[in-house]
């Protein structure tokens, strides 16, 4: 299994490699600016352990782990 | 022509930008304080208008939804990018927010790409001055090729400069389309030959820009390509060339063709963004990430947001209510009382002309003073909403609570309408419940939030449930409470997880959400927003909520029965009687006349025609004529009660009377009373909130249909809660 954005640990750095999903979903990440390249830092979990508080191209976003699956990372 | 005093330039300019780039606090600054607001046509986008003077010329300007990508995914893009289009604006303003301008010039790419006339405002340049971010702004406008002007819209600065350079830009707009995107030389190929294909077409040439839908067919973007289908002199042409071109360029990249177009936007915007910024060697967000840590935090998020909804139920309800103490009566009060006066006012009718006095004084002040009574309230809501929303903590909201509504088919963001209609018991309003959905971007989330929101215990209710509780369970009046409370949620949560598997089905749309840096609010935004949503609301009292009133009382008025009877029981009894005796027993045949009159009128003899339906709950026909009152109003039920039981019309805040008269009845029970709470807490929500998911869903259809279910689910538990209380044999 390829590693993806939910595998990441709060304070983890990594870079996207690929994106996965649907056509809603795939352009919605890419519209927020998760694009193969970007450089991605986890922060927190919320405190139910879902969503992830994620930044990327200097913002702060908040994605459902469902979403967050579908982002290939670099292990 | 040079324009002159006498004829000012008439120039429409939109305003687009991604959410929380300060478009909105722009708009502000450059219409002044009159706007119109409404909705885009078909859909539950707001949408704002103003006017603008600057340069000779007057601008009328839209403020389109914040988005951050013009995709048919979401219905505020399509609307923005749909207005682009159609509407041809003299001029495009896109807000980019200085201090992320990396992730804001995404939209700005898109926009040049659609080759309408563009000026960029480089907002909050001061916040990224202060983070020293030293962007070259003619270098941007160079690169770019529009003209750019750094403002600071919550200060109203560069207003005039852009104003300007929007005047400008209309009077000369060939001149200044801006320059081309590239994507590299496989792309720009595949889209040059698409492009000539559709320039070449003739039902499309003239009506788009051709290299625009070049892309947009490559991106795979259904709307267009829709469009493309119905409006193109060829369109199997067409088709085979995109699918063509996307198969190049899937094949040579090894990637979807929207991920390799959405990339070459990010890279360009990367690029601009390298070449004039320096980029500070400091961390980036220091300030919202300390916050965050804090306020999103394992235990501490939950607490702090406990906290905030707790002040926020606080300032509505006690605050609106209760603040007697500075002005003699609570804002709300003071309203009532000035309906009073004003139906007082009309008492001289009463002898002269009987019927338009009632509908005076019973149908249209009452009703929609009864709406209006409810203004301070909102307005208190509104202004505590419109704060954490300009702070950015709504977002922080739903990513704390997000997981656990996730479960019932909502998200975190509807915790906050579900409260403010009432679900921390005890008081609440739909009304303000619904509109406070206009906080989730999600559409079928907020569908769904907005018809079950109105199952929470609103104070209208209240009432309701006190003069059964004190009647029937005296003893455990807080026990009962709590349980209606609880039960509240049970089904408002279990209604929504029915609802999104069986009514609102369909893909979730992806939630992905920003959480924004914090802001200090600025007071002139948030009294602009408070003002807005509260006249819009007022607007609707006076309207619709007018209409139906006049309707409802027609329904109770008539037909009419005849007084004689009763006026001659008056006269026997002012022969034989007199003193207090005698007005007591004139009060005692007035009641009656009162319940007669009701019985017979339109509602009672639908309430009476209801009964062999209504039985199975344990509902007479005095019950069911209160309910269908309930329908305009909930706060009616309890007067309707009053007048159905010959006790005149009972004030809702003295019930006592009536709890007694019930209590004493044999043919009530506790299990009857119980059955009639939940009956109450579910059915059909009032006629204002009804008129409010019309206008917020955008259409009739989703009005009705939360009155037909919620009426439907509040019977189907109250026959569920008095039949089984009856083979339980708790019905003595």
């Amino acid at each position: 299994m390829a590693r993806t954005l939910v595998d990441l640990a709060p304070g983890d750095e990594s870079v996207v490699l690929r994106i996965e999903g649907s056509g809603a979903i795939r352009q919605r990440l890419l519209d927020m600016g998760i694009t193969r390249g970007a450089s991605v830092r986890c922060y927190r979990l919320a405190p139910l352990g879902d969503p992830i508080e994620i930044s990327v191209k200097g913002s702060l976003l908040a994605i459902r782990k469902s979403v967050a699956k579908f982002v290939q990372i670099e292990s | 022509m040079p324009p002159t005093e006498s004829s000012p330039r008439h120039l429409r300019a939109a305003i687009a930008g991604n959410p929380n780039s300060g478009k909105t606090s722009l708009f502000n600054a450059l219409t002044g304080s009159y706007h119109a607001v409404g909705n885009y046509p078909g859909v539950t986008v707001e949408r704002r208008e103003g006017y603008a003077r600057g340069n000779g010329c007057i601008f009328r300007v839209v403020d389109l939804p914040g988005t951050y990508s013009l995709t048919a995914y979401s219905a505020e893009e399509e609307v923005a990018r749909n207005f682009v289009i159609e509407q041809r604006p003299d001029v495009v303003v896109d807000v980019v927010d200085a201090a992320n301008l990396e992730r804001n010039l995404y939209l700005a790419v898109q926009i040049i790409e659609m080759e309408a006339p563009l000026v960029v405002a480089l907002n909050m340049i001061d916040v990224a001055r202060r983070r020293r971010l030293d962007i070259d702004v003619d270098k941007l406008s160079s690169l770019l090729g529009v003209p750019v002007v750094a403002t600071q819209a919550h200060r109203g600065v560069g207003t005039r400069e852009l104003l300007a350079a929007c005047a400008q830009v209309a009077a000369d707009p060939e001149r200044h389309i801006p320059k081309q995107i590239r994507y590299g030389h496989h792309v720009d190929e595949q889209v040059g030959h698409l492009a000539g294909l559709i320039s070449h077409d003739e039902g499309l040439r003239g009506r788009f820009r051709p290299r625009w839908l070049a892309v947009k067919l490559i991106e795979k973007d259904s709307a267009v390509a829709d469009q493309v289908a119905s409006l193109a002199a060829d369109p199997g042409a067409i088709r085979a060339a995109a699918d063509h071109a996307i198969h190049s360029i899937e094949t040579h990249f090894g990637e979807h063709s929207e991920s390799v177009i959405a990339e070459g936007r990010h890279g360009f915007a990367a690029g601009v963004v390298r070449e004039c910024l320096r980029l500070p060697t400091v961390p980036l967000r220091t300030r919202t990430d300390r916050i965050d840590s804090v306020t999103c935090h394992r235990v501490g998020g939950p607490i702090i947001l406990v906290c905030v909804v707790y002040g926020l139920f606080v300032s509505v309800f006690k605050v609106a209510d209760e603040w007697s103490w500075l002005f003699g009566k609570s804002p709300t009060e003071w309203m009532e009382w000035a309906f009073e006066r004003l139906a007082e006012s009309c008492s001289s009718l009463q002898a002269r002309a009987p019927l338009l006095h009632s509908l005076l004084t019973d149908g249209i002040i009452g009703g929609v003073g009864g709406v209006m009574a409810f203004v301070p309230l909102i307005l208190v809501m509104f202004a505590f909403v419109a704060v954490l929303e300009d702070t950015g903590y709504v977002a922080r909201v739903a990513f704390v609570m997000d997981r656990l509504l996730k479960v019932f088919g909502l998200q975190g963001k509807s915790i906050l309408a579900m409260i403010v209609s009432g679900g921390l018991g005890g008081g609440g309003c739909a009304v303000p419940g619904v509109m406070a959905t206009r906080t989730l971007r999600e559409e079928k989330d907020r569908l769904v939030t907005m018809l079950v929101a109105p199952l929470m215990n609103c104070g209208a209710k209240m009432p309701v449930y006190l003069m059964l509780i004190a009647a029937f369970f005296p003893r455990i009046q807080a026990r009962i409470l709590f349980v209606v409370w609880l039960m509240s949620w049970i089904v408002a949560l279990g209604a929504a997880w029915v609802l999104r598997k069986a009514v609102v089905r369909g893909e979730q749309t992806p939630f992905v959400m920003e959480l924004p840096p914090y802001h200090v609010p600025t007071l002139r935004g948030v009294l602009m927003h408070t003002w807005e949503r509260t006249w819009a609301y007022v607007r609707k009292a006076g309207t619709v909520i007018l209409a139906v009133s006049v309707i409802m009382w027609f329904l109770m008025y008539f037909p009419r029965v005849d007084a004689s009877p009763f006026e001659e029981r008056i006269a026997v009894a002012q022969a034989e009687l007199g003193g207090e005796e005698l007005v007591a027993v004139i009060q005692a045949i007035r009641n009656d006349q009162a319940t007669a009159q009701l019985r017979n009128s339109v509602a009672g003899r639908l309430g009476s025609g209801l009964v062999p339906v209504s039985q199975w709950a344990g509902f007479d026909w005095r019950t069911n004529i209160s309910l269908i009152g309930g329908f305009a109003a909930k706060e009616l039920v309890v007067g309707t009660f009053g007048v159905a039981y010959s006790m005149g019309n009972v004030d809702p805040d003295a019930t006592d009377s009536l709890s007694n008269r019930l209590a004493t009845d044999p043919q009530w029970s506790r299990v009857k009373a119980f059955a009639l709470i939940m009956f109450v807490m579910v059915y059909a929500p009032c006629m204002a909130t009804q008129v409010t998911i019309w206008r917020e869903s955008g259409s009739v259809r989703w009005a009705l249909f939360s009155t037909a279910y919620a009426t439907l689910l509040g019977f189907a538990l109250a026959v569920l809660v008095y039949q089984g209380g009856l083979a339980l044999g708790l019905g003595q």
